[in-house]
């Protein structure tokens, strides 16, 4: 049952946005965020949609898929827009009761529904075509010059990509000690939140042990293969810009300068 | 013949608390190891056999005596990493020594701490992987090979380090005998075929009848050394200490309690059969 979680979700795939350096998205995702929380108009929103868009078609991501994945956020959206729709001031449409509608609070509803929407649709573009360990390379590389003023950007890549390994290994290690749990009698899915809550715990428990037993396991592994810190550390897949990644850049530019335009000149 | 690796005196002992030392683990060993050479390293839980594994490349420094690994002193702090280069360690456990959730970065792991250029680590990678006979999983997800593949690719890491000296920790006492068999099976081709000075640390004695050399640790100290052969045929002094001989061994042993005249030195099960078929019909 936990097999089922997978976490940075990535779907092999060879498109040009595939294929795209992990810096160039990952940069590409920040300004394409920045555009959706500035955008205010519709012609604006128009053509961060359009973006978007054009997005979703080059990288051959399903649509069923970014669906499946807005699914659980269908809640939050629902309240996000109901808040805004009552508590916004302004100019009264419809009353009911003490509540009442404005012109304002319907645009300013579906403004942030759609904003949220797009936001989480183009941040599922960048996990679905690219590798976990590709992204923290990209983040290592990107942090790069912040390590002047004190960042460990080497050692949260680090982390990030040791996370990222462990995961199948204690959902595994979850699962053992579940069942051995079962064997013996245990309930994990009767009674209510509180009693379920309490049946977890002799499995937290036996897996943080054996989680700190393998932290200390895998940084002898790692200090016997010469690892000391990033300082002179090479890497097998270097990171290359290509062509594409220039082009791209520049759609970005284009995108983000229209968008500033815009609202600049409030069209 | 060139010493590889050479203890004088080594002593260990845990601090159980800050300030306070345990039991002595290791009690002035003096071990040589032979360049090229396929040396077991026997002995029960408690033996001490663990940590002379982690003192041959200077996770655990010495608190008695000297450990030389081609004449570098493992206490001289700044050479860590050459000492560490040039002897490998595989562990036990295959999870806890895989760092990627991809085969091949994680064999280049170890190159890529080195600061080699990118085109020599890729060639190490392939020629690592090619060695323990797992290329074509290179791009799979460690976590979905099997027990004996996963410590196949975590020697494949340690020999990407090119290292003359490879220790293995008990590498097959998480393993299934099939696992068990395609390690140790690889362990012997890099030491004939490849070179590579061997020490494997196991309590399976079936694994080092094709060593060079037997070496039984007991208590922290040297009990028994020699020749597979001269070490299983000493029987009595083996159970001793609490560790069973072969099973050809301990057949030709009881055959010779009852009274038939064989000897005890034919250790693969051909060679077995045929002791025990001419003594017979002599």
């Amino acid at each position: 049952m936990l097999k089922d979680i997978t976490l940075g979700q990535y779907f092999p795939g060879n498109t040009f946005i595939h294929r795209l350096d992990p810096r160039t998205k990952l940069l590409m995702t920040i300004v394409y965020l920045v555009c959706v929380f500035t955008a205010r108009t519709p012609i604006a929103f128009g053509v961060v949609a359009l973006y978007l868009a054009i997005m979703i078609i080059v990288s051959n991501v399903k649509l069923r898929l970014l669906l499946r994945g807005m699914k659980p956020l269908i809640f939050l959206l629902a309240l996000t827009g109901t808040l805004n729709l009552f508590l916004t001031p302004g100019e009264p449409l419809v009353s009911i009761w003490r509540l009442s509608i404005s012109r304002e609070g319907i645009e300013w509803a579906i403004m942030l529904i759609l904003r949220i929407t797009m936001m989480i649709t183009g941040s599922f573009i960048l996990t679905y075509t690219t590798p976990p360990m590709a992204l923290t390379d990209g983040i290592e590389s990107l942090m790069r010059p912040l390590k002047r003023i004190g960042v460990p950007a080497h050692e949260l890549a680090m982390i990030m990509s040791i996370a990222l390994r462990f995961i199948p290994t204690l959902l595994e290690e979850t699962d053992r000690i579940m069942r051995a749990q079962k064997a013996r009698g245990a309930s994990f899915d009767t009674g209510n939140i509180i009693q379920r809550g309490r049946a977890m715990l002799p499995i937290l428990l036996p897996l943080f042990i054996s989680a700190f037993r393998r932290a200390e396991e895998l940084a002898v592994a790692m200090e016997s293969r010469c690892y000391h810190d990033g300082e002179g550390r090479t890497r097998m897949r270097a990171l290359q810009y290509s062509r594409d990644d220039a082009l791209t850049g520049l759609i970005g530019l284009l995108l983000l300068g229209s968008i500033i335009t815009l609202r600049v000149t409030g069209l | 013949m060139e010493q590889i690796f050479e203890t004088q005196r080594l002593s260990f002992q845990y601090q159980t608390e800050p300030g306070v030392s345990g039991a002595l683990v290791l009690k002035e060993i003096d071990l040589s190891i032979e360049s090229g050479s396929f040396v077991a390293i026997v002995g029960h839980n408690g033996s001490g056999k663990s940590t002379l594994a982690k003192l041959s490349n200077g996770i655990l420094l010495p608190t008695g005596g000297k450990v030389y690994v081609e004449g570098l002193d493992t206490m001289d702090r700044t050479l860590l990493l050459e000492i560490r280069r040039r002897v490998g360690v595989v562990f036990q456990n295959p999870d806890n020594q895989i760092v990627s959730n991809l085969v091949e970065d994680d064999v280049a792991f170890a190159p890529e701490n080195l600061g080699l250029p990118p085109e020599d680590i890729r060639r190490r990678v392939d020629a690592a992987l090619k060695a323990v006979d797992m290329y074509d999983y290179r791009l799979h997800a460690p976590h979905l090979l099997s027990g004996g593949q996963k410590q196949r690719v975590a020697i494949a890491g340690i020999i990407a380090m090119r290292p003359r000296l490879i220790v293995l920790d008990e590498p097959t006492a998480m393993l299934d005998p099939q696992g068990r068999k395609e390690v140790i099976d690889t362990v012997k081709q890099l030491c004939r075929e490849h070179g590579i000075t061997v020490a494997l640390i196991t309590h399976h004695m079936n694994e080092c009848i094709d060593a060079d050399r037997l070496v039984v640790l007991s208590d922290g100290e040297i009990v028994l050394d020699g020749t597979p052969v001269h070490v299983f045929t000493q029987v009595e002094k083996l159970s001793e200490l609490g560790l069973a001989p072969p099973e050809t061994t301990a057949l030709l042993f009881a055959l010779g309690q009852m009274g038939l005249n064989v000897p005890l030195d034919a250790l693969d099960v051909t060679a077995c059969a045929q002791t025990i078929y001419d003594s017979i019909s002599k």
